[in-house]
């Protein structure tokens, strides 16, 4: 696994529909998957679930990079597939390594059709984020915005992380050379600079935020607002209905793997 | 020898970062890059150790090819020190940071505490030997990072913003350090924007924009073509800008370093002392 498999997770600016829509609903899409791929080792809801979000997958523009990181899921779906051969049957077997491929794939999908921004907005907008924020960071908007700027860091994380490796390599470093603890010890000089960078930079950051004045006296507003369209509506109602369904069969029903 | 022919580079995301770059380096070759940002400098400079390699075209180091060679062991002999110390700087002191290049490389013990004794005397740091590269100033972390790859005496140098945050006497101690490695015959390549620096250490400059060579040639008849300069988003340096004023006394127009400054204008001045003894 390398840092491409964040590629299949990373937001790209677009407008489709799916972009479109607002990011509460695309979340709570991902529970109505999250839910059945969890109440049920079944073998054909897992084939459902994932058929059902290769649609949006097209309709969204991003099935190529969902293909992406899919590629680099491949070594993780082998390692539970083989896991599960030895505690369970097969068919167990493939039915936990698909429901793998379906988490992998809602996340992707939400977090590749999802902008940071209106992932901060969002939260923004659900009390008990705000409530606790208050609680704990005195401060209404503070959870949202820390998660807001832990997400917009990651791409410049990424960027170092390849600066880091590039200048140990150029002082002989060779990470994949010796066994397994010397492998895992290679990482230290690519950890530490890492790490004190991300440190460094985050004191930076709260130093730039309260020379602006962050958070100010009545709090964060913003200049978009998030509006629910009819067609939010109508996933809601659906996501709802999945979720409730589900758990209704799972109380009533026992289903088999196969 | 380090030698690239007709080097193009795209980066996974389709930028083209290098164009058809011809170059040579040799031992007792001092050449500056200048080049407007994103004009391709680094990307240049990770050639030249083989961390990355040339989408068409080739890059040899005396004689292999990049494509077929590690880059560690490119690195025993081209040494690349980046641009931002906190990139590399990891052990627990000085003395350990610049020990580990030397110890993947495996030299012996007695060759490690040798070499990293001489390398902090040459650059200053031997006070620091063992204080934590953290707790020094960022002129000091720049320091130890050049010191960490000059202890593997590497054949060439590449230097990537060498001056950022360096005083002026620190700027002067590294030029004659650069003086002293490129005379013993090592081959020395510095990535800068600072114009004056280059101006006074009259190297040969290779100006890079988008990706490609637009000029090359010794640094006081590069940095003091105005058009030249614009199109690497630089500046002349002042003392060619000064010069550029004074051409109406018949002063030349491509000075652009004090010491040649002083004597062209020593002689005027003696020539018009003479001139106004005469008239009077």
């Amino acid at each position: 696994m390398s840092l491409r498999t964040l590629e299949g997770f990373k937001f790209s600016t677009l407008k489709t529909p799916v972009h479109l829509l607002d990011p509460r609903t695309k979340f709570l899409l991902v529970i109505a998957v999250l839910v059945p791929a969890l109440l049920f080792a079944n073998i054909y809801v897992m084939i459902a679930l994932l058929l059902s979000q290769v649609p949006l997958l097209f309709v969204g523009k991003v099935a190529r990079r969902w293909a992406l990181s899919l590629r680099a899921g491949v070594f993780l779906s082998a390692l539970i597939f083989v896991v599960n051969l030895f505690t369970g049957s097969y068919l167990s077997a493939i039915a936990l390594t698909l429901r793998f491929l379906v988490l992998l794939t809602s996340f992707s999908l939400f977090f590749m059709t999802t902008s940071p921004d209106d992932l901060g907005l969002a939260l923004d907008r659900i009390g008990a984020v705000r409530w606790l924020s208050r609680r704990w960071l005195g401060y209404p908007n503070a959870l949202s915005f820390t998660f807001t700027t832990a997400v917009r860091l990651v791409p410049t994380l990424a960027v170092d992380a390849q600066t880091v490796v590039d200048a140990q390599r150029s002082r002989g470093l060779e990470l994949d050379k010796g066994n397994l603890l010397k492998r895992v010890r290679n990482y230290i000089p690519i950890l530490i600079p890492l790490l004190l960078i991300a440190i460094r930079r985050s004191l930076e950051l709260a130093e730039a935020l309260e020379s602006r004045g962050f958070p100010g006296k009545e709090g964060r507003t913003s200049l978009f607002q998030l509006k629910l369209r009819p067609v939010d509506y109508s996933i809601i109602a659906v996501s709802l209905a999945i979720i409730g369904i589900s758990f209704w069969v799972y109380f009533h029903y026992k289903i088999p793997v196969l | 020898m380090i030698t690239l022919e007709k080097v193009s580079f795209t980066y996974r995301s389709g930028q083209r970062a290098l164009q058809e770059i011809d170059l040579n380096l040799e031992g007792g070759d001092f050449i500056a890059i200048m080049g407007e940002n994103g004009a391709g400098k680094t990307t240049l400079a990770k050639h030249l150790n083989g961390l990355l390699k040339p989408s068409q075209g080739r890059v040899l180091v005396d004689g292999e090819d990049t494509r077929k060679v590690s880059v560690a062991r490119l690195s025993r002999k081209v040494g690349l020190v980046f641009q931002n110390p906190d990139h590399l700087l990891f052990s627990e002191t000085v003395k350990d940071e610049v020990a580990f290049g030397l110890k993947n490389f495996g030299f012996a013990p007695e060759v490690v505490h040798n070499q990293v004794t001489r390398t902090l005397e040459a650059l200053g740091l031997s006070e620091y030997a063992e204080t934590s590269p953290f707790l020094l100033s960022g002129g000091e972390r720049k320091r130890v990072a050049l010191a960490a790859i000059l202890a593997t005496e590497p054949d060439y140098l590449i230097l990537d913003e060498p001056t950022i945050g360096q005083d002026y006497q620190q700027k002067e101690r590294l030029r004659n350090f650069i003086l002293q490695l490129y005379s013993q015959g090592k081959a020395v390549v510095m990535i800068t924007h600072d114009v004056e620096f280059v101006a006074e250490s009259n190297p040969k400059v290779i100006l890079l924009s988008q990706g490609r060579i637009v000029a090359q040639g010794p640094a006081d008849s590069v940095l003091s073509k105005d058009e030249l300069v614009k199109k690497a988003s630089l500046v002349r340096p002042q003392m060619s800008r000064l010069f550029g004023e004074l051409t109406k006394y018949g002063l030349p127009s491509d000075v652009v370093d004090v010491h040649r400054a002083r004597i062209l204008l020593e002689e005027k001045l003696s020539e018009a002392k003479v001139r106004v003894a005469q008239n009077s």
